[in-house]
C-alpha cells in the first residue's frame, strides 16, 4: 500500500492514459472486491452456529436428572450469580441462591447434615432456604424448580 | 470481450428487457448546479434502509421474541454468536442514521421545494415512508426488552391514550393489552418486521418509481436562470456518474457505521422487569425528544382544555400540514412559498432546541 | 315560665333517662375494665402526666391491663379520693428499690404469663438477680439498671416494636445512656468508652448500616437480664457462637494454650472487645499494623510464620484485584465477561476462607485456599486477556476494512475523474 501513491504519482507523469486507467482499475476492483471481501467474512461467520446452540430462556438449564442422587446437589449459572440446584434425600429437587446472605460467599449442600452450609463461616440453612443457624441475616432466594424431560430448568418464582 | 460472455448476455437479453433498461439508465440525467450535493440525501436513505434490511434478516437468524427470551436471544446475540456485536450494533446505528438522514431528506426536499407540481405525490410517498421509519423506530426498541426500552413503550404508548374517545383503543391496539407485556413485545415484533417492511417496500417503490418518472427536480431558481441561459444548463449522467458518487458516500456511510459499531457497541441495558421501578429521567429515543420535552413543559392546563391533549394535536395538525404540504404551496394568489420555508426553519429549529434540552434536562 | 304541666312531664323524663345512664354504666363497668386514672393523668404534666397515646402503644395496656394493675388503686373509680386511697391498694409512685419484685410478681408467675404470652419466659428476674445489676441492686445500690430504666415505663412496648428502648438496633444506644455517662460510672471505677469503641466496630456497621438485627449488640456477648462482663476464660467461647469456625482453629492453635498460660483473653486479644474493626490483611504478618508484633520479635518463628500468611493472603488479593481491574476494563470496552466475574465469586471465597483460616495460626493452613483461589484467578486473568485481545482484534479489523473503504474511495474518486475527462 506504501508504493501506491508513488505508483500514482509515476503514473500521473506518464504521457500515456492507458497504465492510467489501468491502474485505476486494478486500484478500484481490489478495493471493492476486498472491502466486499470484509463486509461479507463478518455477516459468513455470524452465519456460522455458535459454539453454545442454545440460549435458553428465563428458565435456567440447571442440570440434567441423571447428574443428581438423592441427598446430592450441584451449582449452576443463574444470571450473574451461581444458583444450588438440590436433590433432597426423599428425591424432591430445590433450587436457590447459592450466595450466601452474611457476606455473599457461595453455599453448598451438606449431605452429612442435610442442610446448606456456607463455608466462610459456618451460617447454616435449611432446604427451604431458611438460616437457621449461624450468621447468615435473611433465607436464601428459592426458584422454582420444573422438569422437562429428563432436564431440571430453574426459574425465579413468578410473582403471582 | 471473450464470446461465452457474449453468448450468456444474448441468451439474457432474448428473455428479459436488459438493454430497456440500459437505456434507461443511460437515459436518466441529473441536473448539476450548486444544491447538487443535496441529491444524495434520498439515496443514503435508501442505501441505510437496505442495510436494515440485511442487518434485521440476520438478527432474525437468533432473535426470539417473547418476555422470556427476548432479552437473553439479544444478550445470545451479542456474546455469543460470532460478529453478533457488530451486526446487531450496526443494526441500531444505523437505525438513528437513517432516521437521521430521512430527516435531512425531508429538509433538503423542502428548502428546494423539489415537491412542487408534478411532484405532490413523491413528496407525499415520502412523508408516509417517514412516519414508517418513525414506526419502525417505535417497535424495534422494545425488542431488546431492557428496562429503557421497556418503560420509554410505557410512556410512548401512554401518549396516545389522551386522545379522547380512540386514545384508549389506540394504546390497546399498540399493546395489545392494557399493559405492556409480553403480547405488546409479540405485537412490535410483528410490525417490526413483517408490516412496517411491507408497507415501505411498496411506499418505495412508488416513491422511486415517481421519481423515475419524473427525474430530478431542479430548484426555481436556478430553473429560471437556466431557462434564461439555456447554455448554462448542466447535466451529468445517472448512471455511471452520479452512482458512482453515490457510491463513495455509500462506503462513506459504512465505513462510519462500521466504526460507531466498533467502538461504541449498542448497549444491552438490564433486563426489563414488570415489577421494578421505572429508571429515574426516563428518554426516548432522540428522534422522539423533542415530541417528548413539548409534552413535559405544556402546561396541565391551555384555556380549560387540556395541555397535553392539545399537544398532540398540534402534533396531528403539524404531520398533516407537512403530508400535505405541496398543496398548501401556492405562489397565488398568496404567496405562501415564502411562509412555508419560514415556518420550516422555525420549525427545524424548535425541533433541535427542543431534542437538546430533552437531552440535557434530568 | 314553665307550666307546671310540663315542669312535671320534663321530671318524669329526667328520671328515666337518669335510671337509664345508671343501668348502662353499671353494665359497661361490669363488662369492661376502666381506666380512670388517664382522664386526670393525660391532662396532668410531666412526671405525673401519661398521654392517651403513650399509655396506648403500651404493651400492658394492649393487654388490656390498666394502671393499677402496678400502681394499685381503683381504676374503675370516678372518684380520686377513693380511686387512690390506701384502702383500695392504691401504692402511688414506686420506689426504685421495689420495681424488679413488682414486675416479678407477674413475669416470674408461670401460670399468669400463660394467660398472655405462653412463650414468654419467666426467668427474668432469676437472671437478673445474677447480674451486676442485680447483685448490686441485692445490696441496696439504687443507680444501678432495673427493669424499667431498659424496657421504659409507661411507654414500654414490646421488644420487637422497632421504637421499644430494647430492639436489637436501640439496645446500645439504651445501655450507653448510662455506661457512657463518665459522671454516673464514677463510683463503679469502669470505662465508659464501650459505646463509642462499639460505634466504631464491625458489629455495629452490620447492626445500623446493613440492617441486620441479628448482628451483636451489647447483650450478645454479655447477656440482657443476667448482664455480666464475660470473664477472660470465657470470650472465646462468647465469640464463637457466631464465628464457629475462627473459634474451633483456635482452639487446636499454639495460641490458645500461649495465651492462657499468659493470661490473655482470646479473640479479644488481636480484635478488642468493643471496637471490633473490620480485619484487615495488615493485622497479621510482620508489618507495622500487625496485632502479632505486639508479643511477638521481628525475626522469631512466630512473625515468619505470619509474615508467610501474611503474604499469601496479600497474593490472592493482590491476584483478585488484578482480575477486577482487568475484566472491569474488558467491560467498559464493551466486552461481555459476566462469565468469568461470576467465576471471580469464587476466588472471593477462597480469600473469606483463608482469612478463616489464619485463625489456626500456621502458614500451612492457608495454602489450600489461597492455591484454589490463585488457580481461579489464573482463569479469570486469562479470559481478560482473551477479552481485551478480542477487543484489540475488533480494533484491527475496524481499521483493515476502514483502510479497504479508503482505498475504494480512492479508486472510485480516479474512476470518476478519468471517466469524465474523456
Amino acid at each position: 500500500m506504501s508504493s501506491a501513491p508513488d505508483t500514482g504519482a509515476a503514473v500521473r507523469s506518464a504521457p500515456a492514459n492507458l497504465p492510467r486507467r489501468h491502474f485505476v482499475n486494478i486500484l478500484l476492483g481490489t478495493g471493492l472486491l476486498a472491502s466486499a471481501a470484509s463486509f461479507l467474512y463478518p455477516v459468513l461467520r455470524y452465519l456460522v452456529p455458535p459454539k453454545l446452540p442454545d440460549m435458553g430462556d428465563d428458565a435456567v438449564l440447571a442440570a440434567h436428572i441423571s447428574e443428581l442422587k438423592p441427598n446430592t446437589a450441584t451449582t449452576f449459572r443463574f444470571g450473574a450469580r451461581p444458583g444450588l440446584l438440590v436433590e433432597t434425600a426423599a428425591g424432591e429437587y430445590r433450587a436457590m441462591s447459592a450466595t450466601c446472605t452474611h457476606l455473599g460467599c457461595t453455599v453448598q449442600y451438606r449431605p452429612d447434615l442435610r442442610e446448606i452450609w456456607c463455608p466462610c463461616h459456618n451460617g447454616i440453612y435449611d432446604l427451604n432456604g431458611r438460616n437457621i443457624s449461624g450468621p447468615p441475616p435473611r433465607p436464601l432466594e428459592a426458584f422454582e424448580v420444573q422438569i422437562r424431560g429428563g432436564d431440571i430448568f430453574v426459574r425465579r418464582k413468578q410473582e403471582a | 470481450m471473450a464470446s461465452p460472455v457474449n453468448n450468456v448476455r444474448e441468451w439474457f437479453a432474448e428473455r428479459f428487457p436488459l438493454d430497456d433498461i440500459k437505456a434507461l439508465a443511460q437515459k436518466k440525467k441529473v441536473p448539476l448546479h450548486r444544491y447538487s450535493y443535496w441529491y444524495f440525501l434520498g439515496g443514503m436513505t435508501l442505501f441505510l434502509f437496505g442495510v436494515q434490511v440485511l442487518t434485521g434478516a440476520l438478527l432474525l437468524m437468533y432473535y426470539r421474541p417473547g418476555a422470556d427470551e427476548a432479552f437473553e436471544s439479544v444478550q445470545f446475540i451479542m456474546t455469543q454468536v460470532q460478529f453478533g456485536w457488530l451486526i446487531r450494533s450496526v443494526h441500531s446505528w444505523s437505525a438513528n442514521l437513517l432516521v437521521f438522514m430521512a430527516f435531512a431528506h425531508l429538509f433538503s426536499v423542502l428548502f428546494l421545494k423539489s415537491y412542487r407540481k408534478p411532484r405532490e405525490l413523491t413528496w407525499v410517498s415520502g412523508m408516509l415512508l417517514l412516519f414508517l421509519m418513525l414506526g419502525f423506530g417505535f417497535s424495534g426498541y422494545l425488542l431488546p426488552w431492557n428496562k429503557v426500552s421497556y418503560f420509554a413503550t410505557a410512556v410512548g404508548t401512554e401518549i396516545p391514550a389522551q386522545i379522547p374517545i380512540i386514545g384508549h383503543p389506540i394504546m390497546l391496539f399498540l399493546r395489545g393489552g392494557e399493559d405492556i407485556t409480553g403480547s405488546t413485545l409479540t405485537r412490535l415484533y410483528g410490525f417490526h418486521v413483517a408490516i412496517l417492511p411491507a408497507l415501505a417496500t411498496l411506499l418505495i417503490g412508488l416513491h422511486l418509481a415517481l421519481i423515475q418518472w419524473f427525474g430530478m427536480s431542479v430548484p426555481p431558481g436556478v430553473e429560471q436562470r437556466w431557462q434564461a441561459h439555456p447554455v448554462e444548463k448542466k447535466e451529468i449522467r445517472f448512471f455511471p456518474n452520479f452512482v458512482l458518487r453515490e457510491l463513495m458516500a455509500w462506503y462513506v456511510a459504512l465505513g462510519l457505521l462500521g466504526a460507531l459499531a466498533a467502538l461504541f457497541p449498542w448497549s444491552l441495558g438490564v433486563k426489563a422487569d414488570p415489577f421494578g421501578s421505572a429508571p429515574a429521567g426516563i428518554k426516548p429515543e432522540w428522534y422522539f425528544l423533542s415530541m417528548f420535552q413539548t409534552l413535559k413543559l405544556i402546561p396541565a392546563k391551555i384555556l380549560g382544555m387540556d395541555g397535553e391533549m392539545l399537544g398532540i394535536l398540534a402534533f396531528g395538525l403539524i404531520g398533516a400540514a407537512a403530508l400535505l404540504l405541496p398543496f398548501l404551496d401556492r405562489e397565488r394568489p398568496f404567496n405562501t412559498r415564502r411562509w412555508i420555508t419560514g415556518l420550516a426553519c422555525v420549525f427545524l429549529g424548535y425541533m433541535a432546541i427542543m431534542t437538546v434540552y430533552g437531552w440535557v434536562a434530568k | 315560665m314553665i307550666k307546671v304541666h310540663d315542669s312535671v312531664t320534663c321530671r318524669r323524663g329526667t328520671v328515666i333517662i337518669v335510671a337509664a345512664w345508671l343501668i348502662c354504666s353499671g353494665l359497661i363497668a361490669f363488662a369492661q375494665t376502666k381506666n380512670s386514672c388517664l382522664d386526670c393523668h393525660s391532662n396532668l404534666p410531666e412526671p405525673l402526666g401519661v398521654s392517651v397515646e403513650t399509655y396506648s402503644q403500651n404493651i400492658h395496656a394492649q393487654k388490656g391491663l390498666t394502671c393499677a394493675a402496678c400502681h394499685g388503686g381503683d381504676a374503675n373509680s370516678d372518684d380520686p379520693e377513693t380511686a387512690m386511697s390506701r384502702k383500695s391498694g392504691w401504692k402511688g409512685k414506686i420506689e426504685r428499690k421495689q420495681i424488679p419484685e413488682l414486675c416479678a410478681s407477674c413475669h416470674s408467675d408461670a401460670q399468669m404469663m400463660k394467660k398472655y404470652n405462653p412463650s414468654l419466659r419467666v426467668d427474668q428476674f432469676q437472671q437478673y438477680k445474677t447480674s451486676v445489676h442485680g447483685i448490686k441492686w441485692t445490696k441496696g445500690d439504687n443507680k444501678v439498671a432495673v427493669c424499667t430504666d431498659c424496657h421504659g415505663v409507661h411507654d414500654l412496648r414490646a421488644p420487637s416494636d422497632p421504637r421499644s428502648k430494647v430492639h436489637p438496633i436501640n439496645i446500645a444506644t439504651t445501655c450507653s445512656r448510662c455506661h457512657a455517662d463518665a459522671e454516673y460510672m464514677k463510683p463503679y471505677g469502669i470505662k465508659t468508652d464501650q459505646f463509642a469503641n462499639y460505634e466504631q466496630s464491625v458489629h455495629h456497621d452490620a447492626m445500623v448500616v446493613r440492617g441486620d438485627l441479628s448482628a451483636p449488640t451489647c447483650t450478645t456477648c454479655h447477656g440482657n437480664h443476667g448482664a455480666t462482663p464475660p470473664g477472660v476464660a470465657n470470650v472465646t467461647n462468647v465469640c464463637s457462637n457466631c464465628h464457629v469456625f475462627q473459634a474451633q482453629l483456635f482452639q487446636t492453635s499454639p495460641h490458645k494454650d500461649a495465651f492462657a498460660a499468659m493470661g490473655f483473653p482470646g479473640c479479644v486479644t488481636c480484635h478488642s472487645n468493643h471496637a471490633i474493626k473490620a480485619p484487615t490483611d495488615e493485622m497479621i504478618g510482620a508489618g507495622p499494623k500487625a496485632v502479632c508484633m505486639n508479643c511477638h520479635t521481628a525475626g522469631d518463628a512466630g512473625s515468619m510464620q505470619a509474615e508467610a500468611m501474611h503474604t499469601q493472603l496479600t497474593n490472592l488479593a493482590s491476584a483478585i484485584a488484578a482480575s477486577d481491574e482487568l475484566l472491569s476494563r474488558a467491560e467498559r470496552q464493551g466486552m461481555e465477561v459476566s462469565q468469568p466475574k461470576l467465576q471471580q465469586t469464587q476466588a472471593r471465597d477462597a480469600l473469606l476462607k483463608a482469612r478463616v483460616a489464619v485463625h489456626a495460626f500456621r502458614d500451612s493452613g492457608l495454602k489450600q485456599d489461597t492455591d484454589a483461589g490463585l488457580a481461579t484467578t489464573k482463569l479469570t486473568y486469562a479470559a481478560g486477556q482473551k477479552a481485551m485481545q478480542e477487543w484489540r482484534f475488533r480494533r484491527v479489523g475496524l481499521g483493515l476494512s476502514l483502510v479497504l473503504i479508503a482505498l475504494t474511495l480512492v479508486g472510485l474518486g480516479f474512476y470518476i475523474r478519468s471517466l469524465e475527462q474523456k
